[in-house]
């Protein structure tokens, strides 16, 4: 990434953190979200999270990839250790372990 | 010292070693965590960067994992709406999940905290000072290990972890499967569109099985 396009992406990334974190507390002061947005918010953390983990997992160079897929199958080792303990750095340990233990024996890329 | 410092900082070592394997330079990463100060944000731009999206749908991304913040402002602003401009703007950068939590929770137990503004400031420069030294070291670890060791995976596991400890009822899963699905059929789209798309769905879904559940409990 170049400089121009990186200081870009952190300034936009900025302006979403702080308008976010500004918009109640310095501009719109104490008022009340409708019902319907604040049962809405409540599903943004699984489906974004979700939609960010997922392709990341299944797809390789030519689209999606089931077979012969390390990322995949360390992920979803991951996923049932994340599952289970609710542990964030037990869950990165795994994975990393299991995708170069995986990629050792010759399973994937 | 704050109960939640430990966990602050263990995020704040991931975020620092997973910006450096995405493939940002030290500079460039201690220049994210201090202007944006979302780790969660900061990675999913990073991935989205470079799985190729374009500059409007990682603005897009970050204001939708952001989203949460405006929850947290509406909900503190009736403890914080009163103080003085200048505090209000410090604590409109410095609020975090944790010390957002950690005084709503403080707050509840204690309604007679004579200044609460003050007592949320002190929270989160605690917790803004534990996790730029905690990002600091993660960016030293991270630029000292082998690219071959596919650090970048480290942002998709840590993604995985969050979602993981998100789902928490039958709407909450069926959100994440909507999202899933939609995720993978629409991976052809350009500029990484789908991540948008597949939100939207998996909101939507989300809403929807919530109302059938409700409809099927005897009220």
């Amino acid at each position: 990434m170049d400089t121009l396009t990186l200081a870009g992406l952190i300034l936009a990334l900025a302006a979403t953190s702080f308008g976010a974190r500004s918009s109640f507390i310095l501009f719109l002061g104490r008022r009340a979200a409708s019902p319907t947005v604040q049962r809405a918010l409540r599903f943004v953390p699984p489906a974004v999270l979700t939609a960010l983990v997922v392709p990341e997992l299944v797809l390789a160079a030519g689209g999606p990839s089931l077979v012969g897929n390390a990322r995949l199958a360390a992920g979803l080792v991951a996923a049932a250790v994340a599952w289970k303990t609710r542990n964030t750095l037990l869950t990165i340990l795994v994975g990393m372990l299991c995708l170069h233990a995986l990629r050792l024996l010759g399973y994937g890329a | 010292m704050l109960p939640v410092l430990p966990g602050v900082i263990t995020f704040g070592v991931i975020t620092g070693v997973a910006m450096i394997g995405a493939g940002l330079s030290a500079w460039g990463a201690v220049a994210m965590s201090v202007l944006v100060f979302a780790g969660t944000a900061q990675l999913a731009a990073l991935q989205l960067a470079a799985a190729g999206a374009s500059l409007p749908v990682i603005f897009f991304a970050g204001l939708i994992i952001n989203l949460r913040f405006a929850l947290y402002s509406l909900s503190i602003s009736r403890y914080v709406g009163h103080a003085p401009r200048g505090l209000r703007i410090a604590l409109s950068y410095l609020l975090s999940d944790n010390g957002y939590a950690h005084a709503v929770a403080r707050f509840g137990v204690h309604p007679d905290e004579p200044r609460k503004p003050e007592y949320l400031l002190g929270s989160e420069i605690m917790i803004w000072t534990a996790w730029q030294a905690a990002t600091l070291a993660g960016i030293a670890v991270g630029t000292g290990l082998p690219r071959a060791w596919s650090l970048e995976f480290i942002v998709t596991l840590t993604f995985l972890a969050l979602a993981a400890s998100s789902i928490r009822d039958r709407p909450g899963l069926a959100a994440a499967s909507a999202s899933a699905a939609i995720a993978i059929a629409a991976y052809a789209l350009p500029y990484r569109l789908g991540l948008l798309l597949a939100t939207g769905a998996g909101v939507a879904a989300g809403l929807v099985a919530e109302r059938w559940t409700r409809s099927r409990s005897p009220a």
